[in-house]
């Protein structure tokens, strides 16, 4: 190593940017995304696009019955078809029972989730459900092969409600779980009965809400092959997966370790892809072919009814009111449809209970769910996370109240909102940064709320055929799934030679933007430019970190702690290898712009790859600089925020079309504002098709999809969707790493209801279920008298 | 993926419709947007296919020495929607073609395969059926013209006869010089998507207040899409006024057979013809420089 003189006579008195602030902070810069040029230009590749040498197609036999028993199957003359290599049914596969639900694992098998699932089924729960597989040389084998199982059924009564599910003496859908009712652990807090019987009003509503589907533009698609070494490998489109390998180690009934699960590019999830859906069957049917790749890709059709849904939930709502408005209890009875099997059906009103909590102060809460299996598709995580329903039912309400009341809806939820300091009473978790009042300010200034009130409300005095109108609501929500689950993220950087540094997470990219800031912290606390950060896109669990995956908004929360974590330590040992080679100490030293610089006056010292140089080469010194670490998340962060909306409703026609929509969010600090606004775009779109479009529909007596097609299901278009402005109001959280909370599902929570609230304020029409199709709002406005 | 057992191309329709009457299972492909997607579902058997996309005579739009209007059946939708006979000539035929599907799909489908599938909810059929649209079909035995009303025969079903190609729709002038015209496309969406009901009014007036034609055709309204005689009937030589214009909307729900499905109501379905009849006519009137008088 040569003496410390050389580097300081070197180097010493070269000055960046004559000596001034070398880089400006990159937490907060609208960075481009990492992956937009590979991306546009179409090297970014997604599990469809690897083609491998002999490659398989698998396809899946679905029941066409809601509810039936298989009696027989007879397979003979699927498997005579040339070009057809393996013919699979539950016969062939062992049924172990395995939970899908794309949880961290739990020690306590008491906190695990439901394990209600088989690979292939003799009992049929849904239209859809999987009875048998084939693997052939082509799509087009496959396909004729499917139509050459002969299956006989028996028929069940299908059970397509959650009223039918709980009917005396209605079929048990699972068996072995002895009822219909999968989940229904509620809380209080305080006396519910004492504050209703005394509260000056106690006003009553009850609301529901729709299946829908997540409609990622990429469909579920895997592919799996026995590698060398005899291990199963599968690359899939997952947001989970670490937790992939496990579930499909559990289905199978082998060691975890024997599986590899690679996650290349993906094109969105919205939770659909936080559930194993496609992998454990993959896995056998490469197995069933000696370990030849099978792809299973499925066709948009499959995916929107044999992969995941969102719950529909019908909420009754009870308030007591005093004369001044301000909330004093609340009782709550949810009751949600969950489908053929548990998905995360049992955890995600309780998830819902937990988070709503935050925003407006209760003296009493009594939440009572209750999640029922019916013969549906399956219901399952969909971004919000029964926030979404929850939230419309209890916003919605809010608005009824205020009607009745003659209070304005802003008014009354000003004098009830939570603030800094209160702490969950059950799980002591604290609000410690709350923007909830800011967001709603700047959003009526924005909307010029208190004119536009006015105007519309003289106007509403010539009963026009077309009515405008304002609406507003309000959310909170959580980051991550502490304390229900465990939120640990890995991290590993690597440095390299020429000062740069490899990021490996195991918490996936699927579209969000995560990579892109991640690499901004990474650059941001070691102190070196974005272009010297090289992110490992993919995820492969032989090789990544470890960390659950992408799911309740945790990523720049729980992973951001642990990369925060990582570049600290390797910011910490290169600052001490750099002492030994000039003999400052560490702790005066610092990384600016990819060099070691005095800490306090940031004059330079040298590059950083010289150090980076050394450190590999150094013939006694030689030790490659890395981090690796994990963290553990004891801390969930409240965040907040609001829509409004102005609507236009044609009385005539029941269309409504939305003027201006406007969410402002407290997500803390936003580390990437182009980006950010970009989640909050897609999750508001979403939000309006969920609003006033989209409902997946079923045939009434036998549960057959109707609209599992892009032409038939509403999702609506780019010509549908109005300008949708956003705002931040920037809190810094104390717990965020960067001062930053959940911003992925909170952006599709509030639109629904205040777009709901806006056609109220309209009309004069209560709607009390979404979506607000036109159909039914002609429905309701003629009931009103208004057609 | 597709079934699809051979295709082959004509190069003239001459090539076509030897083709055609030698083979007979032979299915004619154009676009192939309704035909793919049948496919895909798996609604037909292993197909043998025969191409018309290099047929270049049927892709011809122009305007006759007798001012008529001739649309070749191989013209794209976006073809129509951007020609400038069309869009001069026939507006609400543009109009039509642009409310249909997206860019690429109006970039593939022809009008020929819209009337030729048959379906109700044909973006080009109320238009055409308020133009009183004739169409020429060809065959080894010769020409024939129909009106478009009397193709239609069912839902699905069109007076197309074994080894016939429909080769143009022909407009004439007495059908579209001095009228105005509207395509209201009620929808779930603004794009992509198929009409829950279609509206187009035509009319002609008597100086600026009096009605002297109106033609109203409605696509999703029954099996077929259809024409409201009755309504047109009542129209001719009444005033133009928001009395008029209501009673006429009334009048239309009268000419139509809609159903309740998953889609829409019976009820909703009526209620929107009344509505939307109203709507389309006004603009109608309108365009046709004609003055509504609203006291």
């Amino acid at each position: 190593m040569p003496g410390p003189g050389n580097y300081l006579q070197n180097y010493g008195n070269a000055f960046k940017n004559g000596g001034g602030k070398m880089v400006s902070s990159l937490i907060g810069a609208s960075l481009p995304r990492t992956d937009a040029l590979a991306k546009v230009t179409g090297k970014a590749k997604y599990t469809g696009d690897f083609m491998v040498r002999d490659m398989l197609v698998g396809k899946i036999l679905r029941s066409p019955y809601a509810h039936a028993k298989v009696t027989s199957i007879d397979v003979t003359k699927a498997k005579a078809l040339p070009g057809v290599e393996a013919v699979l049914t539950y016969q062939d596969i062992p049924q172990n029972r395995y939970a899908t639900a794309g949880h961290p694992y739990s020690l306590d098998p008491k906190h695990r989730d439901v394990a209600d699932k088989t690979i292939l089924t003799a009992r049929a729960r849904f239209v859809g459900d999987e009875i048998a597989a084939v693997v052939a040389v082509d799509e087009a084998t496959a396909v004729k092969a499917l139509k050459l199982i002969a299956v006989e059924y028996e028929m069940m009564k299908p059970l397509l409600s959650p009223e039918a599910a709980l009917e005396e003496g209605a079929p048990i859908i699972h068996d072995e779980h002895g009822s219909n009712i999968l989940n229904s652990v509620g809380y209080h807090i305080g006396d519910i009965d004492k504050v209703l019987q005394t509260a000056d009003h106690v006003f009553d509503d009850e609301f529901e809400t729709s299946i829908v589907q997540h409609c990622a533009m990429e469909n579920h698609v895997s592919y799996a092959y026995v590698d060398d070494a005899g291990r199963i490998v599968i690359v899939t489109s997952t947001q989970i997966p670490h937790i992939c390998r496990r579930i499909v180690g559990q289905a199978l009934g082998i060691p975890w370790g024997k599986v590899r699960v690679i996650k290349p590019y993906v094109g969105g999830g919205f939770g659909s892809k936080q559930d194993v859906c496609l992998e454990p069957l993959n896995a056998v049917m490469t197995l069933a072919v000696g370990g030849r790749p099978v792809k299973l890709d499925l066709s948009r059709e499959e995916s929107m009814i044999g992969t995941r849904t969102r719950h529909a939930i019908r909420i009754k709502i009870k308030t007591g009111v005093s004369k001044t408005g301000k909330l004093l209890g609340i009782k709550i009875d949810a009751v949600s449809n969950t489908g053929a099997y548990a998905s995360h059906g049992h955890s995600i009103l309780m998830a819902a209970g937990a988070k709503f909590k935050y925003l407006y102060v209760f003296e009493a809460i009594k939440y009572s769910p209750r999640t029922v299996y019916t013969n549906l598709p399956i219901a399952g995580a969909m971004r919000g996370y029964g926030s979404p329903q929850l939230v419309f039912a209890l916003e919605s309400h809010l608005d009824n109240i205020a009607r009745k009341l003659k209070i304005d809806p802003i008014e009354l939820r000003w004098k009830n909102f939570n603030k800094e300091g209160y702490a969950d009473p059950i799980t002591g978790n604290k609000i410690l940064s709350c923007g909830i009042k800011e967001c709603v300010q700047r959003g009526k200034e924005l909307i010029d709320w208190d004119k536009k009130k006015a105007r519309f409300a003289k106007e509403k005095e010539q009963a026009m055929n077309w009515r405008r109108g304002l609406g507003m609501a309000c959310f909170s929500y959580g980051t991550g799934t502490f304390p229900a689950g465990l939120e640990v993220a890995g991290a590993r950087i690597v440095l390299n030679q020429d000062g740069s540094v490899q990021l490996q997470i195991g918490a996936p990219e699927i579209g969000q933007g995560s990579d892109t800031v991640f690499t901004q912290m990474v650059a941001e606390t070691i102190g070196i430019p974005t272009s010297m950060v090289h992110l490992i896109s993919t995820q492969d669990t032989d090789i990544s970190p470890y960390d659950p995956g992408c799911f309740a908004s945790r990523q720049t929360y729980v992973t951001g702690m642990a990369i925060q974590k990582a570049s600290l330590e390797i910011k910490e040992k290169i600052l001490e290898f750099a002492q030994k080679m000039i003999d400052v100490p560490a702790t005066d030293l610092d990384i600016k712009d990819a060099h070691i610089v005095y800490k306090y006056t940031e004059r330079v010292i040298m590059p950083l790859t010289e150090v980076a140089l050394q450190c590999f080469y150094d013939p006694l010194a030689s030790a490659p600089i890395t981090s690796d670490v994990s963290h553990n998340a004891r801390f969930n962060a409240i965040s907040f925020g609001a829509t409004f909306v102005e609507v236009e409703v044609d009385i005539k026609t029941g269309q409504v079309e939305i003027i201006e929509i406007i969410n402002v969010h407290d997500s803390g600090k936003i580390i990437n504002r182009q980006l950010a606004q970009g989640q909050v775009h897609g999750g508001v779109s979403m939000a309006i098709g969920y609003a006033l479009s989209e409902q997946m529909l079923f045939e009434e007596k036998t549960g057959r999809p109707l609209n599992n097609n892009f032409l038939d299901y509403k999702l609506p278009t780019i010509l549908d969707t109005p300008d949708i402005s956003v705002d931040f109001v920037e809190t810094v959280e104390p717990t965020g790493p960067y001062g930053n909370k959940s911003l992925g599902e909170p952006p599709v929570i509030s639109p629904a209801p205040a777009i709901r609230n806006a056609i109220l304020d309209a009309t004069g029409v209560a709607f009390n279920q979404i979506p607000i199709r036109p159909q039914i709002a002609f429905e309701k406005f003629k009931a009103a008298g208004l057609i | 993926m597709y079934p699809i057992a051979d295709y082959t191309e004509a190069r003239t329709l001459e090539e076509a419709i030897e083709q055609l009457s030698s083979n007979p299972g032979l299915l004619i492909i154009a676009g192939g947007t309704d035909l793919l997607i049948k496919l895909y579902h798996g609604k037909l058997d292993t197909v043998q296919l025969l191409s018309l996309r290099q047929i270049k005579s049927l892709q011809i739009i122009t305007e006759n020495g007798d001012g008529s209007i001739s649309i070749g059946s191989l013209s794209t939708f976006k073809e129509i929607g951007g020609h400038p006979i069309v869009q001069q000539g026939i507006p609400i035929l543009a109009e039509a073609a642009m409310a249909m599907g997206g860019p690429q799909i109006r970039s593939m489908a022809t009008i020929g395969g819209n009337i030729c599938n048959g379906i109700p909810s044909a973006d080009s059929a109320p238009a055409l059926f308020a133009l009183n649209a004739i169409l020429k079909l060809q065959s080894k035995e010769g020409e024939r013209a129909i009106p478009i009303q009397e193709f239609y025969r069912g839902p699905g079903q069109v007076d197309l006869k074994q080894g016939e190609l429909l080769t143009e729709i022909l407009i004439t002038p007495d059908n579209y010089q001095h009228f105005g015209g509207c395509y209201i496309k009620f929808s779930m969406r603004k794009a992509m998507d198929i009409a829950t009901l279609g509206v187009a009014a035509t009319c002609k007036l008597n100086g600026t207040a009096r009605f002297g034609q109106v033609r109203i055709g409605l696509g999703v309204a029954g099996p077929t899409p259809l024409r409201c005689t009755l309504a047109e009937e009542y129209a001719v030589g009444k005033a133009v006024n928001g009395l008029t214009i209501a009673e006429i909307g009334k009048i239309a729900v009268q000419s139509a057979k809609s159903r309740t499905s998953w889609r829409a109501s019976k009820e909703y379905r009526e209620h929107l013809i009344e509505e939307l009849t109203q709507r389309a006519l006004t603009t109608a009137i309108t365009r046709a420089g004609g003055v509504i008088d609203y006291a």
